[in-house]
């Protein structure tokens, strides 16, 4: 059997490289396939397809590409991005049971909706430009609103919370966002051989958007070749991280599911795309070593690995690999063929029980308060079971055992957030700032204009049992033309990043690996992280329907304040004004004679008092004047179009 | 008589000092009995939430401007920042900062006694001179300035926004310094009340026309036509000297305008301001400077950018009207303040008190963030003219819309906010409700006091030909 092996991966070899000369990829553009199958301890599947498309440097701009898509490197040169990662994700991922403390999820557990963040090659001036420029061209690629990170109220440029150090960082994220397959299609479009070939044949839609999560994640990064007059090459990295539960016939309830890839997908792989370098399908059983043989050099031992008395698989590994927790059973994929389809099982034959690795602490965020007027957002993070075994690791200099945790989080600015009622409860007891926050940092949010972000890194005690934040915020209040047009369903605060960045989750294999790119990035020391669920916030709305009374209304109420007052002022007693009448009859000056017989001209009625001047005269003074007042106006209306179309 | 005159004082200090009393009852309880967060007592102008958030961001180096959350002036802020987070242990968080307010609202009241003794000795000179008092003996001076401090110690407006810990009760405060300096010709004072008063909410800036006209012709008093009517009468009756009624008549037919005086208040407004911008800008020297300042606090309160409700009509206004037309409204309503300014000074000038109580109340109507506060000031003004208005009309239907809007406004705002059973329009109705019941207020205010002076002449010259 093993002599089988050896004699294919030499063939292996030999047919990616005709494959490679084939397609003239001297300038060695790299594609590779892989899939990851993982039963998770709560009776579902983990299926994690992982593409990588690498793009060697290269001096000349505009050049063809063969097997890297011409968009992606398109929309990296024309914006400078220097790393990259767009991630579409349904459903939630379930720290307690489908692991938080391994690569897999860390990289691939990704909060609802659209997340996007990017690192920019630019001066710090075009950021933001380039930012938005890369908002469009996505939006455009993957058929997704992801133009609406465009406006400053829902991105920020995060300084060290999020991970990543580099002032030329943003990150935004729409969690209302309806992830579905038009999101995929283009997705799929970025691979060579689509979805007709090779691993990614295996996506029937109504499969994957069957499950409980699924998160298409697409992450680029630039590698500066080092050399001078050489551009950058760039790596483009595809995943689809799936979640689906096998059906079962088995009425035993804590027996484990048996699946295989057709009962889970549909579809089976009928042989691997011939584009790709190397395509591989990888099975991870977690839990599975501390009663299992000390020693598998023999092949009766590796035998025993796949086919022994608690489970059997379809199909003999390739290899295995032992990791800390794990076995690793690999398979290639280029034997398989039309009359001889690749479809790995997996038969359980005993119950079977393992946990997965968890976070230092569970994240967990929730809304306090009822009303539409205000209320406080709290985040509890609670101590998961993997606590004592990481605690011991982490001691600061004066000897004391802590976990760091850092906490990123974005706030719309209709959430109006009071920074200073931010209060810190370790095991229910209230804590200073300074016993417990070792870092923070807050850009408060502008009405209107820009979102809110708190960055806080926080150093708990190891034994610590649970720790909770709490800050309260006032509800905004909108412009009707700001509310989406289901304002009453409320709207989404994005999810809050928790990372442990003293914590890095690696799978350390025992042995020397072949190329794989998806094992030597789960190798990769990467940092723990967590989303925190999307928070739903109502807010109140006005009435829809009623601007033009609320216009004609409050006019009014202005109309009844300015009339009732100016007519008070103006009254006059009766005798006062016979008063005032006699005495304007008595002496009545020019210009009081002209305005009277203004007045009389407008009514019509023939002039009361005797005129000494001539009709003619009168009237010409009269029309000098007009003349004079039209050309006031008239010059006053030329200034004002002046003045607003200079502006 | 002096037995009462010597009971009088003595009551007001009991009911004065039983007033402080139940301020410091209520701001002893827990949680300011949640009033600080009232849309009446606390708008974004005055909440001392987001004081205490802009002191927190200055605190951690940052504008205190930064986000949209506070909108004070910066010298608030460094008075009454430090308070907001210091506690005495074992009492209510904010004590600290509700004794300010109590102390500036005893301030203010006895200032405003101060203001209504001068204008009552005022009246009763007025009145002397006219030949009122000799003849009806009856018609006794009620004490104004006694009245009008009470009225603003147990308004329960005045109550509220104390104990609700808003910044409201210091920019009364400043108000009523600038009109006590005014009053009593200290000039320097209301130079400072005044730019303490503009450089707080702004809108006490109208208040520059009737310190002016204190200063330069003095106290309210009828018109100047009644004296000279009065005056000739009794010239007539005793015609001994016909040379000295020619100069006299000459002489009263226009007051002098004390142009030192003005000159003198406004080298001091000068003075002030200065003095007050270099204050602001030495505190804000780092989160920049003045221009933010201005941006932030008079362009907010112009601009009105929070469409958080309160009990002025503006905020369900912008928040409904075509982004097109909001300019132009913008625009409107703001001259609507300065519109009135003409006319009122025309027809009052003779009673420059009166004017600054007119355009206090009309600028708490058409205030862009309105509070129960600004009511409380203009009310408790309203006050001092209590001889004067005594005939006013609408008095009780007026007083019972206040009651009804102030029972109202909370219920309606539950119903819309906590209960989600009313929508906006609940409250936009009431407020609606109180600025009718306001509007009224103020013309029937005016038309009083002006039927006051009508009476007052057709009674002179009745007077004048019975003597005759």
């Amino acid at each position: 059997m093993a002599c089988l092996v050896r004699s294919w991966i030499p063939l292996l070899f030999l047919q990616s490289f005709l494959v490679a000369i084939a397609f003239g990829s001297n300038e060695g553009e790299e594609f590779s396939e892989e899939l990851l199958l993982k039963p998770l301890p709560d009776r579902k599947v983990l299926a994690h397809f992982h593409f990588e498309n690498r793009a060697p440097p290269s001096n000349s701009h505009g050049r063809n590409h063969h097997l890297f898509p011409k968009a992606i490197s398109q929309l990296v040169q024309k914006f400078r991005v220097k790393e990259m990662e767009l991630s579409f994700t349904q459903g939630r991922w379930n720290h307690e049971h489908w692991g938080g403390f391994d690569p897999l999820s860390s990289m691939n557990a990704k909060p609802v909706g659209v997340e996007l963040w990017a690192v920019f090659d630019v001066p710090q001036s075009q950021v933001d430009i380039s930012w938005k420029n890369l908002t469009h061209a996505l939006s455009g690629l993957f058929c997704a609103s992801i133009n609406f990170l465009e406006s400053s109220t829902s991105y920020a440029a995060p300084t060290w919370g999020f991970g990543t150090n580099s002032d030329k960082l943003r990150y935004g994220s729409l969690p209302r966002e309806a992830v579905c397959t038009e999101n995929l299609t283009p997705w799929l479009k970025l691979l060579p051989c689509r979805d007709k070939d090779g691993i990614s044949a295996l996506m029937n839609r109504p499969s994957v958007y069957r499950g409980f999560y699924h998160s298409q994640r697409l992450h680029l990064s630039t590698v500066e070749s080092g050399q001078e007059g050489l551009g950058s090459g760039i790596v483009l990295e595809q995943t689809l991280t799936v979640v689906i539960q096998p059906e079962t016939t088995s009425v035993e309830t804590n027996m484990q599911p048996s699946w295989s890839l057709s009962s889970l997908f549909g579809r089976k792989v009928v042989g691997s795309c011939v584009l790709a370098k190397s395509s591989n399908v990888y099975l991870q059983l977690e839990g599975r070593l501390g009663h299992e043989s000390k020693n598998v050099d023999t092949e009766i031992e590796a035998h025993k690995l796949w086919m022994n008395s608690d489970f059997d698989l379809s199909l003999k590994p390739d290899r295995v690999i032992r990791e800390s927790s794990s076995l690793l059973f690999i398979f290639d994929i280029d034997k398989s063929s039309d009359s001889e389809p690749f479809d790995l099982g997996l038969t359980w034959k005993l119950p079977s029980k393992w946990s997965c690795e968890q976070a230092p602490l569970h994240a967990s965020r929730f809304l306090m308060g009822s009303g539409n007027e205000r209320g406080a957002i709290a985040i509890l993070l609670k101590a998961t079971e993997s606590q004592e075994k990481l605690s011991g690791r982490n001691l600061t200099t004066d000897g004391r055992c802590t976990i760091k945790a850092n906490i990123f989080q974005i706030f719309p600015w209709y959430i109006k957030v009071y920074y200073h009622t931010l209060q810190i409860f370790v095991d229910q007891q209230q804590k200073t700032d300074s016993e417990v926050l070792k870092k923070i940092n807050v850009s408060p949010s502008t009405d209107k204009v820009s979102s809110g972000m708190l960055e806080m890194m926080l150093e708990l005690p190891c034994e610590v049992k649970s720790a909770a934040i709490s800050i309260e915020y006032d509800k905004g209040f909108l412009h009707i033309d700001e509310y989406p047009p289901d304002a009453n369903q409320g709207f989404d605060i994005p999810s809050a990043l928790i990372s442990f960045p003293s914590h890095h989750a690696s799978l350390d294999f025992q042995e020397e690996l072949s190329k794989s790119p998806l094992l030597s990035s789960f190798k990769e020391k990467s940092l723990v992280r967590s989303y925190t669920e999307v928070l739903l916030v109502p807010l109140t709305t006005p009435d829809f329907s009623m601007p033009y009374n609320v216009i004609t209304i409050t006019c009014t109420i202005f109309a009844l304040y300015f009339g009732s007052l100016l007519n008070v002022l103006r009254r006059r007693i009766g005798e006062e004004e016979r008063f005032l009448k006699s005495q304007a009859g008595k002496k009545r000056g020019g210009l009081k004679q002209l305005l009277s017989r203004l007045t009389a001209k407008i009514r019509g009625r023939p002039i009361e008092a005797p005129s000494s001047e001539s009709p003619a005269a009168e009237s010409s003074f009269l029309s000098s004047k007009l003349i004079f007042k039209i050309i006031l106006v008239a010059g006053a209306a030329a200034a004002w179009q002046y003045f607003s179309t200079d502006k | 008589m002096a037995e009462e005159q010597n009971k009088k004082p003595c009551r007001f200090w009991i009911w004065a000092s039983a007033s402080v009393v139940f301020r410091l009852i209520l701001i002893s309880f827990p949680g300011n009995l949640n009033l600080s967060s009232r849309p009446e007592v606390s708008t974004p102008l005055t909440s001392i939430r987001r004081l205490a958030e802009g002191y927190w961001l200055k605190q951690a180096s940052m504008s205190p401007y930064a986000g949209s959350m506070y909108h004070g002036s910066p010298l608030l802020l460094s008075i009454l920042g430090p308070l907001t987070v210091q506690s005495i242990k074992g009492q209510p968080s904010h004590l600290l900062c509700s004794l300010v307010f109590v102390i500036a609202d005893i301030l203010s009241a006895m200032l405003l006694r101060g203001i209504g003794q001068k204008l009552q000795m005022a009246y009763g000179l007025n009145a002397r001179l006219l030949g009122f008092l000799k003849s009806s003996r009856d018609k006794v001076i009620l004490p104004c300035g006694d009245i009008a401090a009470l009225v603003y110690l147990w308004n329960p407006f005045t109550i509220v926004s104390c104990v609700g810990l808003s910044t409201s009760p210091i920019e009364n405060l400043a108000v009523v310094l600038a009109l006590f300096g005014a009053v009593t010709r200290r000039v320097p004072l209301a130079a400072f009340g005044f730019v303490m008063a503009t450089h707080l909410s702004l809108y006490p800036a109208t208040l520059a026309i009737p310190i002016i006209i204190i200063l330069g012709y003095g106290l309210d008093a009828p018109p100047i036509k009644l004296f000279l009517q009065t005056r000739s009468v009794e010239n007539e009756k005793s015609s001994t000297s016909t040379v000295s009624k020619q100069a006299k008549s000459k002489q009263t037919t226009h007051l002098p305008f004390l142009w030192k005086t003005v000159a003198h208040f406004l080298f001091w407004v000068l003075l002030w301001s200065l003095y007050v911008l270099v204050l602001c800008a030495l505190s804000l020297n780092k989160y920049g400077g003045l221009e933010e300042m201005f941006k932030r606090t008079y362009g907010f309160i112009l601009s009105i950018e929070d469409l958080s409700p309160n009990i002025g009509v503006f905020w369900y206004f912008f928040a409904e009207v075509f982004d097109f037309f909001r300019n132009f409204f913008l625009i409107v309503f703001h001259v609507n303040v300065l519109f009135m300014l003409l006319p009122l000074v025309i027809r009052l000038k003779h009673r420059p008190c009166f004017l600054a109580f007119v355009y206090l109340a009309i600028s708490s109507i058409l205030k862009s963030y309105p509070s129960v506060g600004d009511s409380a000031l203009y009310l408790s003004l309203w006050a001092l003219f209590v001889n004067e208005l005594i005939d006013m009309k609408f008095s009780f239907f007026l007083f019972c819309g206040y009651l009804g809007i102030s029972l109202l406004s909370p219920v309606m705002h539950n119903l819309w906010i906590w209960r989600g059973t009313g929508n906006a329009n609940f409250y936009f109705g009431n407020a609606i409700g109180y600025a009718c019941f306001q509007i009224v207020f103020v013309v029937e205010s005016v038309s009083a006091m002006l039927n006051h002076d009508r009476a007052l002449r057709r009674s002179s010259s009745n007077h004048g030909e019975v003597k005759s």
